[in-house]
């Protein structure tokens, strides 16, 4: 039990490191033409966001589960 | 170099004893007036003083005054009344029991200082790939992140000691990560936490003698997260508290909402030994505890040791994010 909390911790770490280099390298840089309101553009950078936390929270969740119930069964 | 190394000994110093000495004086004090709550894990009816928050309080407060006093800096000013505001908002649920949503709102005010006194930077850095400017998205994630930290901080303070210990690691790690980007002066303030916690832990530990209330719980996550947020290092501090951040996930990914702790079904039992093993209840939420005692009932010591092993791991992970700060790919 203990070594599946310590990975799940380690896989955290890893995935906000991955993230945090998906959104510094893809979703910072993003631009669009001169003419398009920047609104438009921190929306579409807050919805690239959101979608790489919900990833983020998918993974995390089946791994709960996973454990959770692979304690149970032992 | 020097002058900063004697600075952060004099403040340290303030809060560590300020704590030390306070604390027994407070727990008579609650003790006369009958301000006591059950230690629902013990056997018979054992009852604790509470709030010990008014002592973390005055032990953080008067230490990060007297650091004001050597650096005249809006962050540190900021981290001073956003501590206050944190104790503010957990003494009123000390006193009366509010609902889900009412220390998330309360502690989402809190951040005002920080956006009023300007003591942030946009910037949000992350490890190996540099840092993203995002004014607008900043504002919010300092309005979140007090809200975040206090209730985080306040959803494992289950145990004995475990909060107080939690903090300590927590504030140590990320005071040395602070030292680590050369960020002295928060760094410092940070090391006023970590003292604070560490005094209070001494009579918080199992068995407790004081529970720090929510006043004290919800106080070290707002200071914690304010100086995250003004020594602008949000990545690192949360990677410094991820037990918590797994505890608060694991209890909204099986609840799937906002409620008040007092008002779900208890994920763990007391086994005929009084060790504690997880309840097989099918609707009660999954915590860090229930995760730790899903296998085998272990006791109340056990539980709060592996809880503290899995923050220093988290710390040691936290000060290797700060190292890995400096370098770029």
């Amino acid at each position: 039990m203990k070594m599946k909390i310590y990975s799940f911790i380690l896989v955290m770490w890893v995935l906000i490191i991955i993230g945090g280099g998906l959104v510094v390298v893809f979703v910072g840089p993003i631009t669009f033409a001169t003419d398009v309101e920047p609104i438009i553009t921190s929306g579409v950078k807050v919805f690239l966001a959101l979608f790489l936390i919900f990833i983020w929270v998918f993974i995390l969740t089946k791994i709960k589960n996973w454990i959770f119930k692979t304690e149970i069964k032992s | 170099m020097q002058e900063k190394i004697i600075i952060a000994i004099i403040v340290s110093a303030i809060a560590f004893f300020l704590i030390y000495a306070f604390t027994p004086i407070l727990i008579k004090f609650l003790e006369k007036r009958n301000l006591t709550v059950k230690d629902v894990n013990k056997k018979g009816n054992v009852m604790i003083p509470r709030p010990g928050g008014i002592s973390i309080l005055i032990g953080i407060v008067a230490s990060e005054i007297t650091l004001y006093f050597f650096f005249p800096i809006s962050e540190i000013l900021a981290i001073i009344i956003t501590s206050v505001l944190g104790f503010s908002v957990g003494i009123i649920d000390d006193r009366k029991t509010m609902g889900g949503w009412f220390k998330p709102v309360a502690l989402a005010f809190c951040a005002a200082p920080i956006l009023l006194l300007g003591a942030y930077d946009s910037n949000l850095d992350f490890p190996l790939f540099g840092s993203v400017k995002i004014p607008s998205l900043y504002l919010a994630l300092v309005v979140f992140m007090i809200p975040i930290t206090g209730n985080t901080f306040n959803s494992i303070d289950v145990l004995n000691g475990v909060v107080s210990g939690f903090t300590t690691i927590a504030s140590f790690a990320l005071a040395i990560s602070l030292f680590v980007q050369q960020n002295y002066e928060i760094g410092i303030a940070c090391l006023c936490l970590a003292f604070a916690s560490l005094a209070f832990y001494k009579y918080h530990k199992l068995p407790s003698r004081i529970f720090p209330g929510d006043s004290g719980a919800v106080m070290f996550g707002a200071t914690y997260g304010v100086i995250a947020i003004v020594g602008e290092v949000e990545v690192i501090a949360a990677v410094a508290i991820l037990p918590a951040i797994i505890n608060s996930f694991l209890f909204l990914s099986s609840v799937k909402r906002i409620v008040e702790h007092r008002e779900i079904k208890n994920p763990t039992l007391h086994a005929d030994d009084f060790k504690l093993k997880s309840t097989d209840e099918n609707h009660a939420p999954i915590t860090l505890v229930r995760l730790l005692v899903a296998k085998k009932p272990l006791s109340e010591k056990q539980i709060c040791n592996e809880i503290l092993k899995l923050t220093m791991f988290s710390g040691v992970l936290a000060i290797i994010t700060a190292f890995m700060m400096g370098v770029k790919i």
